[in-house]
């Protein structure tokens, strides 16, 4: 360990960053990388929010007003994907690139060539993924589950191009996680030992895990559509003794872990945020770390209760039904720490902590609607209706990606050494808060209703709740905006930020000066009690 | 905030107290009845929980704020606690897993039925067919979206029942256990029927089972859709079930099985150019004019057009052998397995005679017979 910090050290002694553009292309320094992440999971998620925001403008009344049904099938599609793969996982590998060298006392990632290449290869994977809709043949039109046949024999041509895509981010994804590992088991400063480490390090060891288990299996399905499509395989066909079932146990096989993926790397940064303006250790700290890590095991053996209508035998069902149930247990011992850890208190509501509390109230909510998602009978009402999507989006807009926009606001003022504008930050929680609300709310009501998810056009006694929801969307679309101008605001022109920034943040990342140094801790620091969990 | 989240859960409590449009339906069958209850059980115990934690939450926000003056304590964990809080949710798990399973071993339930009936999903379309004992189709028709593309596009008002209504629906009687057979021709599909309480997906090689028991004093109408995204018209494939008194059902069904012999008899029958165009507009409207469009022009270049195209100007050969067999790889299904050969005659003469395509042949139901035979 001490020679990897030693070389890092000699390598990059008093160097300063490149000038121009050659600083962004040939950059292996940690920040440059994490900030080149932050940027581009930024741009992909306006890109899927213009596409989402297609879609409700469809849906704001029934009939077809502006595109037709096969154009509105690549728009759920390429939303999805681009959320999920550009928006949500870039933004966590962002915050871990920024931040996991600083927390565990690091100068850089381990792998710090490989985390260039890992970032430099996404841009080309959506180039080629977005770069389908404008081709004659449509961009992907089959969900971002992609279950074949659809996906295969009736898939658009430009399917094999979606196939690559995924292979490259699948790529980027492994050796970025690679590289997360590497850095948090080999780089961490004297002293900072693995039950000292931030709850944020600790959901990340545990996620880098998670990818690098099933991002190859999401490899294999993809590659098996790709020889079932050119190479006349029979892996999902059924007319050739294939089976399109078992597409959807290897992708749910991928895709259950894939939303902890989503969703652990957000416990870790609301563990951060929630102790420092409740002014008080975080609570359970051990615990944390063992329902973080039971989740990772449980959501191995969960898949498919994504499938509870394909008719699997009644002891399948059952197995499901009872494994998905336990993810309850270890989600619940989360939640009732991090109220312990507000609870007496001395707590202060600044943005970013305005948001890690909405991320558990409307994250529990999700997790609610999870809850009864499991219960098999009654999941074959709730399956691939709008309740899904109402579950779905609790976990993933007010979880995922508030508890993104709350590291923002918490890390911003290290990063770039000046502060946000509080009052625009509050403004812009209140916006997103109502709007995230008002949009993802009365879809449990349609889907209980029966309006079925993925549909253009819908029948008129769901017409309501389709308007709400579609005014919803347009309030969130644009309060996001608003966000980047804050951001832009802060970097330009905000006040100077103390190097501790907020006065009840622990953590070596806040021992550093205001920005933080191009090269941070070329010698390893001292681990204080103050600075790691004790 | 508080009063957004108490906002919420007044919403949700007027979905308990049964507002259709806000809640799951009850359903009309003992099984969709179960799940309505297990449905309400699981969504109460919710609340309660969510009452003790975001109460808690709140509380501490009011009361335990730096700007009311509150000191941080500083403990930091517990083990006791620890243990309460995992113990309490297993035991809540184990209450819900407990009926929930009973409901589902109830599902599980087949085998003693009355009546068997193969349902087919196709791009965009139900097939239903009543089998036999020996799962011979005795009687099949296809059951399609009667909306008009006017009332989808705005061109006229929207009717009751806008993209939930079928040109035939399917038939089942009360009072007697039938058995579903789900399976589908193309792409994944699910059958969805709320008010009896599942969906059950149709997958092609597949054969998923199911079934329901509608009581005696239920008889309507019942209105799902497709559940999985199949494509294009995924949106635009309803399931309409009339279940019906038992005496109405078997009188039906053998009319039914009477217009089965007569649309046997039509296969050996020489049509009129008029009658061939009549029923060929029907055929082409229902099932072809989606893609190709009702004046031929089609979708280009997804969907070509038709009006002067070169296979249905050219030699009738190659024209009855798309219609039949499709083109595989391509969204042209073969129809030869949905249509009989007095459909697929009329349409592929309607086609050789409209808009600006004038051949001169007249396309009978026995030259379909006799190209299959080849
Ligand atoms: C789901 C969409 C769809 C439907 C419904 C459909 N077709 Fe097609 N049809 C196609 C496509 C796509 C092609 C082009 C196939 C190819 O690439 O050669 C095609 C091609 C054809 C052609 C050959 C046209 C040419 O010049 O190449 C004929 C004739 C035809 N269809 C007749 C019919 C008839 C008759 C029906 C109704 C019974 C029908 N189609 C319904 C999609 C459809
Ligand atoms: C208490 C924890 C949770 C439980 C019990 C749970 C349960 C479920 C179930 C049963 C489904 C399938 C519903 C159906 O299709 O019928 C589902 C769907 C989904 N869940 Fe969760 N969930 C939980 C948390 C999460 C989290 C944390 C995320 C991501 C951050 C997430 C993301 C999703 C997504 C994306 C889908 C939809 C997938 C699709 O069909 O397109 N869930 N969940
Ligand atoms: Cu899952
Ligand atoms: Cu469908």
């Amino acid at each position: 360990m001490s020679e990897v910090v030693v070389a890092g050290h000699d390598d990059h002694h008093d160097h300063g960053p490149d000038k121009g553009l050659a600083r962004w292309l040939f950059t292996t320094n940690h920040k440059d990388i994490g900030t080149l992440y932050l940027w581009f999971s930024f741009l992909m998620f306006l890109i899927g929010g213009v596409l989402a925001l297609v879609i409700r403008a469809e849906l704001f009344q029934p009939g077809l007003q502006f595109v037709e049904p096969g154009f509105f099938n690549q728009m759920t599609t390429n939303h999805g994907l681009i959320m999920v793969f550009g928006a949500i996982m870039p933004g966590f590998v962002g915050l871990a690139n920024w931040l996991v060298p600083m927390m565990v006392g690091a100068p850089d990632m381990a792998l710090p060539r490989m985390n260039n290449l890992s970032f430099w290869i996404l841009p080309f994977a959506f180039t080629l993924l977005i770069s389908t809709l404008f081709m004659d043949a449509g961009g992907p039109n089959f969900g971002w589950t992609f279950y074949a046949p659809l996906s295969t024999t009736y898939a658009p041509e430009t399917v094999t191009y979606f196939i690559f895509g995924v292979h490259m981010m699948g790529a980027s994804s492994i050796m970025g996680s690679i590289n997360i590992i590497a850095t948090i088991l080999n780089m961490r400063a004297p002293g900072m030992t693995l039950m000292k480490m931030p709850l944020f390090v600790w959901t990340w060891l545990i996620t880098a895990y998670l990818l690098l288990a099933v991002m190859p299996v999401l490899a294999g399905a993809v590659t098996m559509m790709l020889f079932d499509i050119h190479f006349g395989t029979s892996f999902f066909n059924a007319a050739g003794g294939g089976d399109p079932v078992m597409f959807q146990h290897i992708f749910w096989f991928f895709g259950h872990p894939e939303v902890y993926i989503m969703i652990l790397p957000a416990f870790g940064v609301v563990s951060q945020i929630i102790p420092t303006f409740s002014r008080k250790p975080l609570f359970g700290y051990d615990s944390m770390v063992y329902a973080t890590a039971s989740i990772a095991f449980l959501s191995f053996i969960v898949w498919a209760h994504h499938m509870f209508t394909v008719g699997m035998p009644l002891a399948g069902q059952l197995f499901f039904m009872y494994a998905t149930m336990l993810i309850a247990i270890p989600t619940g011992v989360k939640v009732f720490n991090w109220v312990s850890t507000m609870w007496r208190g001395s707590m202060s509501f600044e943005t970013p902590m305005l948001f890690a509390i909405a991320f558990v109230i409307l994250f529990t909510i999700g997790g609610f609607s999870g809850l009864m998602l499991a219960i098999t009978p009654a999941d074959y009402q709730y399956h691939d209706t709008y309740f899904v999507v109402a579950h779905f989006h609790y976990v993933l807009v007010p979880g995922a990606l508030f508890s993104i926009i709350a590291a923002v606001y918490y890390w911003l003022p290290k990063w770039c050494g000046r502060m946000y504008d509080e009052s625009l930050g509050k403004l812009h929680f209140w916006l997103s808060f109502i709007g995230v609300n008002v949009t993802f709310f009365p879809q449990h009501f349609s889907g209980l209703a029966g309006m079925p998810r993925r549909i253009p056009d819908y029948a008129l006694q769901f017409a309501d709740f389709n308007m709400i929801s579609s005014i919803g969307a347009f309030i969130f679309g644009f309060s996001q905006v608003f966000f980047l101008y804050i951001v832009i605001k802060t970097i330009r022109s905000g006040k100077p930020a103390t190097d501790r920034v907020w006065e009840g943040a622990h953590g070596l990342e806040w021992t550093l000066p205001s920005p933080a140094p191009y090269h941070s801790f070329t010698h390893p620091p001292k681990v204080t009690d103050a600075e790691a969990h004790s | 905030m508080a009063r957004l989240v108490a906002g919420f859960v007044l919403a949700l409590m007027a979905a308990g107290a049964g507002a259709d449009e806000l809640n799951m339906r009850r359903g009309v069958t003992e099984i969709s009845n179960a799940v309505y209850d297990l449905h309400m059980y699981i969504f109460w115990i919710c609340v309660v929980i969510g009452i003790v934690v975001f109460g808690a939450m709140f509380w501490a926000m009011i009361h335990h704020r730096r700007a009311a003056g509150a000191v941080a304590a500083k403990f930091h964990e517990s083990t006791k606690l620890e243990i309460a809080w995992t113990l309490a949710p297993t035991l809540i798990l184990v209450a819900i897993a407990w009926p929930a399973t009973q409901v589902l071993v109830a599902m599980y339930d087949t085998g003693g039925e009355d009546l068997t009936i193969e349902v087919r999903g196709y791009q965009w379309k139900w097939q239903y067919k009543y089998l036999d004992d020996d799962y011979n189709s005795e009687v099949a028709y296809f059951s399609n979206l009667k909306t008009p593309q006017d009332e989808i596009h705005g061109r006229k008002e929207k009717g009751e029942y806008y993209l939930l209504d079928v040109d035939e629906p399917l038939r089942i009687p009360v009072n007697r256990k039938v058995r579903f057979l789900i399976t589908a021709e193309d792409v994944i599909h699910s059958w969805w029927v709320p008010d009896f309480g599942f969906k059950r997906d149709a997958i092609p090689g597949i054969m998923n089972e199911t079934w329901a028991i509608v009581p005696p004093d239920k008889a309507g109408i019942y209105r799902g859709q497709c559940t999985e995204l199949c494509g294009k018209d995924h949106g635009f494939m309803p399931v309409v079930v009339n279940a019906m008194p038992e005496d109405e059902f078997d009188a039906w069904y053998a009319e039914r099985l009477q217009q089965e012999e007569v649309r046997k008899e039509a296969l050996s029958k020489t049509f009129t150019p008029e009658e061939l165009m009549a029923q060929g507009e029907q055929v082409y409207g229902t099932y072809c004019a989606s893609c190709h469009m009702p004046n031929g022009k089609g979708v280009p270049p997804v969907f070509p057009a038709l009006d002067g195209s070169a296979i249905a100007t050219g030699p009738r050969e190659d024209h009855l052998n798309i219609v039949l067999n499709g083109k595989t790889g391509t969204a042209m299904q073969a129809f030869g397995k949905q249509l009989d050969a007095a459909q697929i005659a009329a349409v592929v003469h309607y086609e050789r005679h409209s808009w600006s395509n004038n051949t001169d042949d007249v396309t009978q139901p026995r030259d379909v017979i006799e190209h299959m035979g080849q």
